[in-house]
């Protein structure tokens, strides 16, 4: 098991102590989400314990080996952990194994950290779900196959855990599927990330074309000899999956829709792991976007414009979800971003990831909280001076809060700030393009967050009659409380000494001293004076005690309007691909109005209307089968005789 | 008056060949146990006198065949390592299939078969037949002269044998398509459809032959083979044409496009147990026989018509999966399935390598054992006994049904390609090949395989999302979609179904070695 060694980094050795041990993270929450699924109602009684307890397990090993990495040299970190020889089939060898290293490490403790707490809110949050054993079960099989995302050692395996991700969170989202909006939502993202993973499926195909294997070592040692329109076409086509599973423009449709689910998944896959998942492809990749500009390129547009888009959105939405949705969608617009900075962007991407994942994921569990007390409620119109009675939640979040805006010293100062300087570093236009967006953003992102916060928090009591709020059980403040802490600290923690910075430094490159085009107190000061107009004009308008919240929305300005319904991105997949391929097919496709729902089912509704014109020749004559045959037959021999 | 020459028997390697023997002796048998066995017992009998022979026969092929690798009956049949690793495969899946076929529901819903094949469909004689409890248990004697024909088909090593197995395979098939107890005028119809373009097919076979054997003097493949070698006979251009005839002839056979107008058809109307026989063994015995023609036969001249039969595959797996996108029958959408595999399948072949003689000898088991389990599953779908082949009646399937749906869902994925389940290791080993050793044109093949079973998964994906997601239509009393529960034998069939997805998908070494080493074709 620990006999492999790859050649192609140098750097990557074969596991041994605790490393060698890593295998234990997947296996733990896949037993037990195995146990609970085939033991049935039997475990009903401890299922939901035992999963907890084996997600803890499973951050245990992932500290332990952490531990062991710290340890040793900084070159000697990268471990590679064979597994088995999957398909020895003569030269096509395929190998499964776990890659261990400050990149998957990063993640690894990130996933069992955040994914165990938000183990132990359920435990409060569905107490009373007759169903919680199965819930118990999702939770960690979402956990295994998150797992097995970042620590494969092959796109191959990635995929595997890419497509189990996949499966837990539809599962998840779906969870109450006995309200059909619910179940439509499961559909809808279901359909949108096929998409996503169709890109990434090619994009493997063409990886195992360029370089013949389609493990990290053999494409990263390949990539200096392929070609740069083979690593143009493979950086696009990950692109395309990154996009589909991170809900980044033009596949973020279905991000909005995926809060049907329960809050800790909301918190979880939907804030702090799953959809993160496409910024850890492309950092995972830097070798073939660093020889492949434009696909670069095409990373940092495609995380410009989504945190624009996502920031415009979250201003207009009402529901407290649904707009912390829309932040996260922003927030991973901004790694991606950085993410295509290429060197200089790379550790601070992953940086925000981790302090955004205990920020965002604090946030929901808020959110989450205050739900509980309003009896499900997530209209913020109805809230409003909820720090009265909800204390602990009330601080908690407000330390979130004030992470996401970016105000020092809290966590997201440090890795915001940084990912918008490294955005004006460069040449010509493009660092104001990309710079002057992050900034803007950033002032966009205060006024939304701040809006929701003091729409919840602040204000008069808009409450419904009947509804009594009061602080949640100790099994849900303690970890919002946990990662409050994370919210506040993380940021600096991680930026002392640049330590992040080197600690990833082996895997994504050291990058040199490069001076963005405006210096960095000004840019820093420039964010600094937006993300205070935004907040302050957010306490204007709904935080003082003056300000007046209307209970129900008003109409808006044309652009509210816009935004609030997410800048007609449904209306426009409907118009561009789902309306031709449903007339094309609306009397062929089986359930098309129930069964399929979505921009995804049109692209299938184009291959669908080619599929009924050919259908047609499918006549049922046994006379025209036969004459298909004899033409079939003529034209093979036919062109056979032309061609000699 | 000269003498005629003497005539002398060809030696006979007894072993090599016991396998099949045991197999045909086992269905004329049969034949006895259906005539004379009174009729309570005769249906068990049957059953165990079916799989009995199976067993065995798969019994004497690893016992002693394995040993006796041999060119025998005067060249015309050869046991070789394809044949034997093809032979075990199709005995071991037939008798699988033939526990899907025994499959009664404990009298519920009644076998799948026809109390009464010769009986016009809503005649008086079908009604008094159904009332008298009549079975007729005619469907597994037939099965094992379909198994007998196919083990000649794989191991023919001349033209005339590979047709008289071609035929031999056929007839029963073309029998048991006919023999549903339900919608018998689909079945019938099916089965006519299937018979008439059998017999269009098998002439191209034999117009092939015809033209082959002008051109090399001999049938055996062994003479062509080494006719091709010297250049030139004076009949160079019979060679092309002939070559490719007898290609269509089996290509028919696997459903290529565009010579797969049957297969929806016959899928649709056989009774669902046989489908899955037809599916899967048919598929291995066809593929197996062209295998040995165009890599023994035919290979020198390969560069003559590799581009049409290239084209024929590509065809194939777009047609295949493009057409399954509208179909609304979960049969009819598993037919033009097994059109796109048979298209997957012809990439590896046409990649002319020992890698993907293994390559495809694996796909044919991986998609065997997943299709056999499927159209099992299939058949214990129903809704007021009749089977619910229609994909909406499967909505909601996962909710009353999670195991049934589960494994469905697990077979999809297979057919799907999804890593993990043998459907992976099946296309990543007939695909790597194309590209390694293919040339330009097997890169071609192989990236319209992979964007057709991108198409194909979405398919699949959706039936799974229509399982769980959807809602069930509300349903009177007694019009509910119920899975059956199914009887030990077909409980045994799904399981080895499954069982062999998934560890073909997580383990296939062991599979592949044995693939590999049996790849070896013998003159």
């Amino acid at each position: 098991m620990t006999s492999f060694i790859t050649e192609a980094g140098g750097a990557t050795v074969a596991a041994s102590g605790a490393p060698a041990l890593a295998w234990l993270l997947i296996v733990l929450p896949l037993a037990g989400a195995a146990i609970l699924l085939l033991g049935g109602r039997r475990t009903d009684s401890f299922g939901p314990l035992l999963a907890t307890a084996l997600s803890w397990g499973s951050f245990v090993v992932g500290a332990i080996v952490m531990i062991a990495l710290l340890g040793l040299p900084s070159d000697g970190r990268s471990q590679h952990l064979a597994l088995w020889n999957w398909v020895p089939a003569g030269s096509f060898q395929l190998d499964a194994g776990l890659l261990v290293d400050q990149l998957s490490m990063s993640f690894v403790l990130l996933i069992t950290f955040v994914g165990s707490l938000i183990h132990v809110y359920s435990l409060g949050y569905m107490e009373h779900d007759p169903d919680k054993r199965r819930f118990f079960a999702y939770l960690n099989l979402f956990v295994a196959a998150m797992l097995l995302l970042v620590l494969a050692d092959s796109y191959l395996l990635v995929f595997v855990g890419w497509e189990g991700v996949g499966l837990a969170s539809y599962l998840l989202i779906g969870f109450w599927n006995h309200n059909p909006a619910y179940a439509t939502a499961a559909n809808k993202a279901f359909f949108v990330n096929r998409v996503g993973d169709l890109g990434l499926s090619l994009a493997i195909m063409l990886m195992f074309v360029t370089f013949g294997k389609v493990d990290y070592a053999t494409v990263n040692a390949g990539v200096s000899q392929a070609s740069t329109t083979a690593l143009t076409a493979i950086g696009l086509l990950l692109l395309v999956g990154a996009t589909g599973k991170s809900a980044q423009f033009p596949l973020q449709s279905w991000l909005g829709d995926a809060m049907a689910g329960p809050t800790p998944v909301s918190a979880l896959i939907h804030a702090a792991t799953m959809v993160t998942a496409g910024v850890y492809l492309v950092v995972r990749s830097h070798a073939i976007y660093d020889a492949a500009p434009n696909a670069q390129l095409a990373v940092a547009i495609v995380g410009a414009i989504t945190l624009l888009y996502g920031a415009i959105v979250g201003c207009a939405k009402d529901d407290i979800k649904k707009a912390l949705a829309a932040s996260t969608m922003s927030q991973i617009g901004y790694m991606m971003l950085a993410a295509g900075l290429g060197p200089v962007g790379y550790a601070f991407a992953i940086m925000h990831l981790l302090t955004h994942g205990f920020f965002k994921a604090g946030m929901f569990l808020g959110a989450g909280s205050v739900m509980h007390g309003m009896k499900d409620n997530v209209n913020m119109r109805r809230f409003g001076a909820l720090s009265t009675v909800m204390k602990i939640t009330w601080v908690t979040f407000g330390l979130g809060w004030l992470a996401i805006l970016g105000v020092p010293p809290f966590s997201g100062f440090w890795s915001k700030d940084k990912i918008i300087e490294a955005a004006f570093i460069g040449e010509g236009i493009r660092p104001w393009l990309l710079g002057g967006a992050a900034l803007i953003g950033a002032g966009i992102t205060a006024f939304y967050m701040s809006r929701l916060f003091f729409m919840t928090f602040y204000g008069e009591k808009r409450w419904e009659k009947g509804v009594h709020p009061h602080e949640s059980p100790l099994t849900m403040t303690v970890p919002m409380m946990v990662l409050a802490v994370g919210s506040a600290l993380l940021g600096f923690v991680l930026s002392f000494n640049s330590m992040f910075v080197h600690w990833l430094a082996p895997v994504v490159g050291e990058h040199g001293e490069e001076h963005p085009v405006l210096s960095v107190p000004v840019i820093t000061g420039l964010t600094l004076v937006l993300v205070a107009l935004g907040a302050g004009y957010a306490w204007y308008v709904y935080g003082r005690k003056e300000a007046v919240v209307p209970t129900l929305a008003p109409e808006g300005s044309l652009l509210t309007r816009a935004a609030r319904a997410d800048l007609y991105q449904d209306a426009i997949n409907e118009g561009l691909f789902m309306r031709p391929g449903i007339h094309a097919t609306r009397a062929l496709v089986f359930a098309d109005a129930k069964g399929v729902d979505g921009a995804a089912g049109g692209l299938a509704a184009m291959v669908g209307g080619l599929s009924s014109r050919l259908r047609q020749l499918q006549t049922g004559y046994v006379r025209s089968y036969a004459l298909t045959m004899l033409a079939g037959v003529v034209a093979v021999l036919g062109t056979m005789w032309v061609m000699q | 008056m000269s003498a005629l020459p003497a005539f002398e028997a060809v030696a006979v390697d007894y072993w090599a060949v016991a396998p099949m023997l045991v197999v045909v002796a086992g269905a004329l048998l049969g034949v006895l146990v259906e005539a004379f066995a009174p009729r309570e017992s005769r249906h068990s009998a049957q059953v165990a006198l079916t799989v009995g022979t199976l067993v065995a026969a798969f019994g004497v092929l690893v016992w002693r065949s394995v040993n006796h690798h041999s060119v025998t009956f005067g060249g015309s049949v050869a046991v070789d390592g394809p044949a034997l690793f093809l032979q075990g495969a199709l005995l071991v899946m037939s008798s699988v299939a033939v526990l899907v076929m025994a499959e009664r529901f404990g009298g519920v819903g009644g076998d799948a078969f026809t109390p009464m094949g010769a009986s016009t469909p809503g005649s008086s004689q079908e009604a008094a037949a159904a009332k008298a409890g009549y079975a007729t248990s005619e469907v597994f004697p037939l099965t094992l002269f379909a198994v007998f024909g196919m083990m000649i088909f794989v191991s023919a090593n001349d033209l005339i044998t590979m047709f008289v197995g071609l035929e031999v395979l056929s007839l029963p098939l073309y029998v048991m398509t006919g023999l549903a107890r339900r919608r018998r005028l689909l079945s019938q119809e099916a089965a006519l459809k299937y018979f008439l373009l059998g017999a269009f097919s098998s002439a191209f076979f034999l117009f092939g032959a015809a033209l082959i054997y002008g051109f090399a003097g001999s049938t055996d493949l062994a003479k062509i083979q080494s006719a091709i070698a010297q250049g030139t006979t004076g009949m160079d251009g019979l060679l092309v044409p002939g070559v490719l005839l007898l290609i269509i002839g089996l290509l028919f056979k696997v459903g290529a496009v565009p010579f797969h107008m049957w297969t929806p058809d016959a899928y649709q109307g056989a009774p669902t147990p046989v489908t899955g026989f037809m599916a899967a063994c048919t598929k291995v015995a066809a593929f197996g026989a062209i295998l040995r023609l165009v890599y023994v036969g035919v290979e020198g001249s390969r560069w003559d018509w590799r581009l049409g039969i290239a084209a024929i595959a590509i065809l194939t797996m777009v047609v295949g999966a493009v057409l399954s996108v509208t179909q609304t029958d979960v049969k009819r959408l598993l037919a033009y399935s097994s059109i796109a595999h048979a298209g997957f399948i012809l990439v590896g072949v046409l990649a002319f390598s020992k890698a993907a003689v293994s390559g495809v000898m694996f796909y044919l088991v991986a998609y065997g054992f997943a299709t056999i389990a499927a159209f099992a599953i299939i058949s214990m779908v129903r809704q007021g006994g009749s089977e619910a082949s229609h994909l909406s009646q499967w909505a909601g399937l996962g909710k009353r049904h999670p195991v049934v749906a589960a494994v469905f869902s697990l077979l999809l994925l297979a057919f799907a390609g999804i890593p993990l389940t043998s459907g992976f290791t099946a296309k990543f080993a007939a695909f790597a090949p194309a590209v390694t050793s293919g040339g330009t044109a097997g890169v071609l093949m192989v990236i319209v395989g992979v964007l057709a079973s991108a198409v194909t998964a979405y398919v699949y994906v959706r039936i799974i999302v229509l399982m769980y997601f959807t809602a069930a239509p509300e349903a009177g009393e007694g019009e509910e979609v119920v899975a059956l529960m199914p009887s030990i034998g077909t409980t045994v069939a799904i399981t080895v179904g499954v069982l062999a997805t998934i560890l073909l998908g997580i383990w296939p070494g062991w599979a592949l070695d044995l693939a590999g080493r049996a790849a070896q074709f013998m003159l």
